[in-house]
């Protein structure tokens, strides 16, 4: 993790913007994530020529180029693969990478999985909306089966990919949720994804107001998110709904949603949220996209799951250490000799 | 040399100057251990040497069929050797599927040593040879000597008393043979002694065994009266110094250790397995205390890509690969190169297109590397011309990316690559220095920062992430010149573009100029190479112009950029021929670049030109330029 560096004047939100112009749609939600990314990461003491942005291709991608730190705007899926690379090299510097649902689950999808089963100490932002925008709108890997797009004219035959079930199965060390709408809880979210030592996998709905509008505003909108959004806290019972008057039990390994005024149950019998509980977690991601017993649950937002566990460049740093420590450095000349020599006289 | 036990006996000895033997058995029959470790010995007694080791891609083939065979050649002499042989002068074949195999490449006269083990009806069905058919007994083989020793029996005779498993003793068949021929070529048996011992620190039983069944083997050689003839191959006369034997893949992994040493930078290796390159991924892993990394990635594209981002970080990075996966790894190769920041790409050639002939040889990746990308993408292309030589131009490589802020592309292959030759090494003060600077100020006007100034040579300055006050954001798209901004105009892309291919070929100013490896300037016949093809062709070539033939031998290294002065040499020639191994690319691209006609001897099999196919054709241009 980057140094602090506690005698510096504090960042701004505006030192971080770089001198670009923001070339986003109008009205586009990734405005709202610049903006939370920029507020929130003066708090982390960062200086900010340790901090190193890392995007892949699309609309997200863009993001690298609006923020006044290093960064790298490079190819389609790639940015997890560039992202190791820079983070084993320099496991100073704070590495973000910025990407969106196509880019990391689609083209990007084998880097995805392999980024955060090594637990690289990445920030990984995953824009997810739902559809492909800089091609101009055909239907992505966490579109909706029957979604009607450019490519999908009678409407995808496919089966959408849940990210966090896809990141719990890759041995995510941390993995989490948060809204363009909905900024209090982007911040809280992005700040707990930079404490977190390892990869942290924070996917963000975003709307796309040209291709896929309103696709989350169910569970942005003031209307209905109370009621389609569940949001976790650590130690805290699983509750949600326009009062808080519904909550969630397990029943085994069963989870049943449970009428707090009616059934006379009291929060104390409520599941309470674990985030290092990782099979419980694997039931939480699941709630966007199974029923139990016919009935469908809550969308869960906040930090799904998080465990403490070695990042990768600690390992390769403490493995070089170790052997250094008991070999001594080699010497070139050694190298160059190798064991076995003779001599031509 | 007698022994004491012997000294009645008479065992002439006669005198070589080069004895090529192929090593050939079943792929678990340990063929390529029994060759190495006969060539290491060859080497330290002074012998000059070439090897080719030539196995099949499958791990353990069907056994005893003649796709199971796996081969290790080592010609050795006492008079400097380009190549690993033409034709064989001993044969070790350890069934009937490998007699079946290389049989035809044994010289008439041959010596032939074979484990009649091997030789059952079993085995000789699975060799595909005649029901009744046994080549050893039905005289077929009386234009040869032939030595017929039952090994398997004789290691499970000197092993009985050791408690191993049956399969343990077959194990150690090979030392048996391997002990046979030191004896037959009076070479000491000490340091495979001590390789034993070291490789079986751990099972002392196992070590044990082996080095009884290579003693085992030498007793055979002395007590039996079985063999006439010892031969005895005097050291070379090298140039004096110190040596030590090397594989291509070895040379160049300690090459590119010793570049990210005097270039003062961490090395990062990223890296997918692939056949024949995986060696290099292997020996950089075990260079830790050098302060390597290295990265075993998901596929070929992260193991580019990783280097990418190393190199950003500030890292010597290199990715190394065979054919295929240079394919997977292009579109990050195109955003390197828009970068411009320091990349090594190793490519150790196989047999293409698609999976081909993974452990075979060809030279056939040149076109791939020259213009193997989208866009006005070039790139410095360099290729090594022995396994000792791969140290030097991967070290150039090295230097040429973080000199010139560029990707480059390393070209071995297959036979270089596996290959070991004897190689006078260098001491660090002999290596060339490498010079590399951050920038750690802004290098524009009102103290702004300017990442696509260039300097006299086009190369843009290399900023590492964490140097304060220089922030700054670089990608794939197109860039504003000077500035990196993202630009789209037509009049930008046309003077980046420019200057991306101008950086390349000013690259031409900063290698020596080229001249004929032998020969004259102004020959007849001018023979070009690049790359493996270096050591058959010099030692035809070179032997033709001893017998009065007006030829010259010229040989690229620098491929991309061409020597400045190449053209101007070719021009010289009345005749330019351009031997590969592929169907002309080299060819292409020298008659397009310099519209010199020249003519092509191609060989596409998977297998090394020999020096008689490759004199036959010198021979006959010749004649017929009278």
């Amino acid at each position: 993790m980057a140094e602090t560096q506690e005698l510096l004047p504090k960042l701004t939100a505006k030192d971080l913007a770089s001198d670009q112009d923001v070339k986003w749609c109008p009205g586009c939600g990734d405005y709202s994530i610049l903006k939370q990314v920029q507020t929130v990461l003066p708090d982390f003491g960062v200086p900010k020529e340790n901090i190193v942005f890392i995007s892949g291709i699309g609309c997200a991608s863009r993001f690298t180029y609006y923020m006044d730190t290093y960064g790298m705007h490079s190819i389609h899926g790639r940015a997890g693969a560039i992202a190791s690379g820079v983070k084993t090299a320099n496991p100073n510097l704070s590495v973000w990478v910025v990407s969106g649902d196509g880019d990391s689950l689609s083209i990007g999808g084998n880097h995805f999985i392999h980024l955060l089963r090594k637990n690289f100490d990445i920030n990984y932002l995953m824009f997810n909306n739902q559809i492909y925008g800089l091609t101009k709108g055909q239907y992505s890997p966490t579109s909706e089966k029957g979604k009607v797009t450019k490519s999908s004219p009678f409407g995808s035959v496919e089966e959408p990919l849940n990210p966090a079930e896809l990141a719990l199965g890759a041995k995510a060390s941390f993995v989490a949720r948060s809204l363009d709408r909905d900024p209090k809880h982007m911040q809280m979210v992005l700040k707990k994804a930079h404490q977190h030592k390892g990869s942290s996998f924070v996917e963000i709905y975003q709307n796309c107001v040209v291709f896929n509008e309103g696709a989350f505003f169910p569970f942005t909108e003031k209307e209905t998110k109370k009621e389609l959004d569940i949001f976790l806290e650590h130690g805290k019972p699983l509750v949600f709904g326009q009062n808080e008057d519904k909550g969630i039990r397990l029943d085994g390994f069963t989870p049943v949603i449970v009428d707090l005024k009616a059934d006379g149950v009291s929060a104390s019998d409520l599941w309470i949220h674990d985030e290092h509980d990782k099979l419980k977690a694997h039931i939480i991601s699941s709630f966007s996209d199974t029923e139990y017993n016919g009935v469908s649950f809550p969308r869960p937002f906040g930090v799904i799951y998080a465990e403490d566990r070695p990042t990768y460049e600690d390992a390769v740093t403490i493995q070089i250490g170790d052997l250094i420590a008991r070999k001594g450095k080699a010497s070139l000349n050694k190298i160059l000799s190798g064991d076995k020599t003779w001599s031509i006289l | 040399m007698d022994t004491t036990e012997t000294k009645d006996r008479q065992t002439a000895i006669v005198e070589a100057e080069s004895i090529v033997i192929r090593f050939s058995g079943d792929s678990g029959d340990g063929m390529q251990l029994t060759g190495t470790q006969f060539t290491d010995t060859a080497a330290f007694l002074g012998n000059d040497l070439a090897t080719f080791p030539d196995y099949p891609a499958e791990i353990r083939a069907p056994i005893g069929t003649t796709a199971g065979v796996s081969g290790f050649q080592v010609h050795f002499g006492s008079r400097e050797i380009f190549t690993p042989g033409d034709e064989f002068d001993v044969l070790v074949a350890m069934n009937a599927a490998s007699l079946k195999v290389d049989l035809p490449k044994l010289r008439k006269g041959g010596v032939i040593i074979t484990n009649t083990a091997g030789f059952d009806k079993k085995n000789l069905g699975l060799a595909g040879y005649p029901a009744d058919v046994n080549p050893l007994e039905d005289g077929s083989l009386a234009n040869y000597t032939v030595y017929s020793i039952d090994v398997t029996r004789h290691t499970k005779e000197c092993l009985a008393d050791l408690g191993l498993s049956m399969k343990e003793i077959e194990r150690s068949k090979n030392m048996f043979v391997l002990g046979l021929l030191f004896w037959m070529f009076d070479e000491p048996m000490d340091y495979t002694v001590s390789f034993i011992n070291e490789k079986f620190g751990k099972k002392p039983e196992i070590a044990q065994a082996n080095i009884k069944a290579l003693n085992a083997g030498w007793n055979f050689g002395d007590h039996t009266e079985l063999f006439a003839t010892r031969f005895k191959v005097a050291p070379a006369k090298l140039p004096k110094g110190e040596y030590r034997s090397i594989t291509g893949n070895h040379a160049t992994a300690i090459g590119v250790i010793a570049a990210a040493e005097m270039a003062g930078l961490p090395l990062f290796l990223g890296s997918y397995p692939i056949t024949p390159a995986s060696d290099i991924l292997h020996d950089l892993s075990k260079y830790k205390t050098s302060n390597v990394k290295t990265f075993q990635a998901e596929d070929e594209i992260a193991g580019i890509c990783s280097a990418i981002g190393a190199a950003y970080a500030g890292d010597l990075a290199i990715t190394t690969t065979s054919g295929p996966g240079m394919s997977l790894k292009t579109e990050a190769l195109g955003l390197a190169t828009m970068l411009e920041i320091p990349l090594l790409v190793v490519n150790v050639q196989r047999g293409g297109p698609s999976t081909g002939l993974p452990t075979k040889t060809e030279q056939s990746d040149l076109y791939q590397a020259m213009f193997g990308r989208h866009g006005d993408a070039p790139l410095p292309v360099i290729a090594s011309t022995s396994p000792a030589d791969c140290f030097n131009t991967v070290y150039e490589a090295c230097r040429i990316a973080v000199e010139h802020m560029t990707p480059v592309i390393f070209l071995s292959d297959g036979y270089i690559a596996n290959g070991a030759e004897p190689w006078m090494f260098p001491t660090q003060d002999q290596l060339k220095p490498i010079n590399v600077k951050f920038l750690t100020e802004a290098n524009g006007a009102d103290g702004k920062l300017l990442p696509y100034k260039r300097d006299e040579h086009l190369v843009r300055p290399w900023i590492k992430p964490g140097t304060k006050g220089l922030e700054h954001r670089i990608g794939g798209l197109e860039k504003q010149h000077e500035t990196g901004n993202v630009a789209y105009t037509g009049a930008n892309h046309a003077i980046m573009t420019h200057n991306r291919i101008e950086k390349i070929e000013k690259i031409a100013n900063d290698i020596p100029e080229i001249a004929p490896e032998c020969g004259s300037k102004k020959a007849k016949l001018c023979v070009l190479g690049w790359g493996s093809t270096f050591g058959v062709i010099k030692s035809v070539v070179s032997s033709l112009i001893e017998e009065g033939h007006d030829i010259a031998h010229v040989h690229l290294r620098y491929l991309n950029p061409f020597p400045r002065n190449l053209g101007e040499l070719l021009s010289g020639y009345d005749k330019v021929v351009i031997p590969e191994m592929n169907n002309g690319q080299l060819r292409m691209i020298v008659r397009s670049r310099f519209l010199v006609p020249a003519e092509g001897i191609n060989k596409i099999e998977g297998q090394p030109f020999t020096t008689r196919e490759l004199r036959e054709k010198f021979v006959d241009i010749l004649k017929n330029m009278h």
